[in-house]
């Protein structure tokens, strides 16, 4: 790969991975702060309004981190992946503009009304103004996905004489089979940070011996939302994710799987690392025929492995993309066993002196990150080499104009830039817990 | 297809228009923002005045950006990375003014508050002139190669011609028009948003920058009629066109006059008259083309050549209309739900 291409890559990797971490948070709090502003509109408990006060303060800092990263990325399309751009842009374009016009004026806006306005606005006034950021972030999200669904599986356009996309149906574009399936998958990962970030948060609390009203509030809401978003991720929108790829991306099916052969009553590999060079798995832990069942519901059916495509259409890292799929797996399963434990205890009563539950809660905050990111690079890694999914490369997608020097300086810049505010926000939010909920000065 | 691609130059000219009017007065906020407020109970004041307001007049940039990319996908390639560098730092300069912004008032202390308004200050103004150079870049146009690419370094002997960089005298000087043109636009909105003694200081920097945005606007027309002939081709062509130069002079001299009246209403329209005019008698100016060329004309971007074709135009169109009503009554909404002065005590964040 030339160097120009790999600096572009790798500047829309770091960018997009470090923006990521602040929008799924944003979705998935936005949610649970409209579920607390619901039990205090319904109860008139002013501890539920004061859980949401406090929510809203760490919602506000992770929100500005999103939005100031996410700038970036509207635009690098144009800076550093102009062929890519210029092909598909009146496609693309659509889905990213309506992302502004539709779902960023809706989420700002009322985001300077529930920051402000919570006086003259009133309670119910107050919980539309929750309501309607939800909302905005939520659809902001779908066209997102729409917009990298279409990579993956490109509908709804035709391609003119001189190889540029345009779109035919919006209808089609915004109905992918993919971007559903991907929506749901995804929003759920969003959720599932959200729930262990605010359960993780009442551990602390618990575990600590302070604000302790609130630190068991937080993990009933943590926790019985977070038992249902896991279950949830692995089946239904997993499986369904899982049976696009295998539709529509066989290749990156087999390799993230670590399938180099193709087979009838194929395994299910759970460990093992994978030598391209070799074409195997190494110490493979597998639970036999499991992935033919998975992948087409029969014990018997034949999955297509690596050796039945043409090699310069496989992914260009497997060891990559095979290990993010695995580490998303393993975390996701683990959510699972972690958040139905919690729930078993909640309904039981003991949760809340379970100190053993309280420390694996706390502990467990960072995860949803990285399952989320693994997540990601599964999705974009896998792809490969494809920039949208049978119609262009991404070695023909990139900025030829932009030298490799000045991606190079503005990587860099990138870089420094993000490492401050990733210090400010952990900082921020740290003065905040400390400070806990209850009236600010 | 001119004719869906002549609408679409004008509606994402439009809303570049309302970018400017709207981040315009929190970018001149930020320009005039250690002048007008001096204690710290006046700087939480002028900041509260756009706190609630900013993040939804940025998203104009955004939805801008995006219909940029959908209408125009080839001038959106071409200028994004032609434009690479300046660009990334206009990207980074929006982050450094919107973390400073919501960041400030969350520690008290004579280092972290002092640290932030000044990085608002700054990036503001920086802000303000490479906004303003863009629009030189674009008005005087780009070295295009045969293959209809360009990348311009910061800059190479400061003069503008088929070597030209992102700044020469002239991008400069169109820089420096901006940046007092936003100053005296954000001093109105102040003046507008408080009381004395912040909204007495806004007014008397709002005056001294009207004078600077009047030298100089002045300058950088006659700069722009001899560097762009297209300019004066269309205004012979299309005499009508002379009424958006002449919105802007009428914008710019009620701000003046309002101002002095101590009328706030009217003058920071005005100045919201004043920089629509000045967009939009750039892109009457430039018409047809979009993006022209300091080399070859006939490899200038036009809207002809540079947008994407009309099927893709009219699906656009469709959910566009329905989408950007809503954001203007979002913004009416959210303006007019606090239209009220910022006053000491009352709530805020």
């Amino acid at each position: 790969m030339d160097i120009a291409l790999a600096v572009h890559r790798l500047q829309f990797a770091f960018t997009i991975t470090f923006h990521y971490l602040f929008p799924q948070l944003t979705m998935g709090l936005a949610l649970l702060i409209v579920l607390m502003k619901s039990v205090a509109l319904r109860t008139g408990d002013e501890h539920w309004n004061e859980a949401a006060r406090f929510w809203i303060r760490i919602f506000a800092i992770n929100f500005v981190m999103g939005v100031v990263t996410g700038i970036p990325m509207e635009f690098q399309f144009g800076t550093n992946w102009a062929e890519f751009s210029r092909i598909s842009g009146n496609v693309i374009g659509q889905t990213l503009a309506m992302e502004g016009v539709f779902a960023f004026f809706l989420e700002s806006t009322f985001l300077g009304l529930l920051l402000f306005g919570e006086k003259r606005l009133g309670p119910v006034g107050h919980w539309l103004a929750a309501l309607m950021v939800f909302l905005g972030a939520w659809i902001s999200g779908y066209f997102i996905i729409a917009t990298d669904a279409f990579m993956q599986h490109p509908v709804g356009h035709s391609i003119t004489a001189e190889g540029t996309l345009v779109l035919r149906s919006l209808g089609a574009l915004l109905l992918n089979p993919w971007a559903i399936w991907q929506y749901a998958h995804n929003m759920l990962g969003a959720l599932i940070t959200g729930c262990f970030v605010v359960a993780g948060i009442g551990a602390f609390y618990l575990i600590s011996g302070r604000h302790e009203a609130f630190g068991r509030t937080f993990l009933r809401v943590g926790v019985s939302v977070g038992v249902v978003a896991t279950i949830l991720q692995l089946y239904p929108t997993g499986d369904g994710q899982g049976r696009m790829l295998a539709e529509h991306q066989p290749v990156a099916l087999a390799a993230m799987e670590g399938l180099f052969r193709t087979e009838s009553g194929a395994p299910l590999a759970i460990i093992g690392q994978p030598d391209v060079e070799r074409m195997r798995l190494d110490n493979p832990i597998v639970i036999p025929r499991m992935l033919s069942f998975l992948t087409y519901q029969r014990w018997t059916s034949e999955v297509k492995g690596l050796d039945a495509f043409p090699r310069e259409d496989w992914p260009d890292n497997i060891p990559l993309l095979y290990y993010s799929y695995h580490v998303m797996v393993g975390l996701g399963t683990i959510f699972i066993a972690v958040m139905a434990l919690a729930a078993f205890l909640l309904a039981r009563g003991s949760l809340f002196r379970s100190r053993v539950m309280l420390w694996i809660l706390m502990l467990a905050i960072p995860f949803p990150y990285i399952a989320n990111t693994a997540g990601w690079i599964t999705a974009e890694v896998g792809r490969q080499p494809w920039l949208i999914y049978g119609i262009m490369r991404t070695a023909a997608g990139s900025s030829v104009n932009v030298s490799a020097g000045n991606a190079l300086f503005t990587l860099i810049g990138f870089m420094g830039l993000y490492t401050v505010l990733a210090i400010l926000f952990l900082f921020l939010v740290k003065r905040e817990i400390d400070h806990g909920p209850g009236s600010h000065a | 297809m001119t004719d869906m691609g002549t609408l679409w130059f004008w509606l994402v000219g439009g809303m570049l228009a309302a970018y400017v009017i709207l981040d315009g007065y929190d970018i001149g906020t930020g320009i005039v923002h250690l002048f007008v407020a001096r204690t710290e109970g006046e700087r939480r004041l002028t900041l509260r005045s756009i706190g609630p307001l900013w993040d939804g007049n940025e998203v104009w940039l955004i939805a801008s950006g995006g219909t940029l990319f959908f209408a125009f996908p080839t001038l959106y390639a071409t200028s994004f990375s032609g434009f690479y560098l300046p660009l990334m730092m206009v990207l980074w300069l929006l982050v450094l003014r919107g973390v400073s912004i919501e960041l400030r008032n969350h520690v008290d202390g004579p280092i972290w508050t002092p640290f932030w308004d000044v990085v608002f200050s700054l990036a503001s103004i920086l802000l303000a002139v490479f906004f303003g150079a863009a629009l030189g870049n674009v008005v005087r146009g780009v070295p295009f190669d045969e293959a209809g690419r360009f990348f311009e370094p910061l800059w190479t002997d400061f003069r503008p011609g088929v070597d030209s960089g992102i700044l020469d005298w002239y991008t400069v000087s169109v820089g420096l028009a901006a940046l007092a043109a936003l100053a005296m636009h954000g001093a109105l909105w102040v003046v507008l948003k408080t009381e004395n003694p912040i909204r007495e200081r806004a007014r008397r920097i709002a005056a001294g920058a009207w004078w600077g945005a009047t030298v100089l606007t002045a300058a950088i027309t006659i700069f722009s009629m001899d560097l762009q002939p297209q300019i004066a081709r269309n205004l012979a062509a299309h005499p009508w066109g002379l009424i958006f130069p002449a919105v802007a002079v009428l914008g710019l001299i009620g701000s003046f006059a309002f101002n002095l009246a101590r009328r706030e209403g009217a003058a920071f329209l005005s100045s919201c008259a004043y920089l629509a005019g000045m967009i939009a008698s750039a892109a009457f100016g430039i018409y047809p083309n979009v993006l022209p060329s300091s080399t070859d004309p006939a490899l200038a971007l036009t809207v002809a050549n540079a947008a994407a074709p009309v099927e893709g135009l009219r699906v656009g169109l469709v959910w566009w209309s329905v989408g950007m009503t809503l954001a203007v009554a979002y913004s009416v909404f959210v303006h007019r739900r606090f239209a009220a002065k910022v006053t000491p005590g009352a709530e805020g964040y």
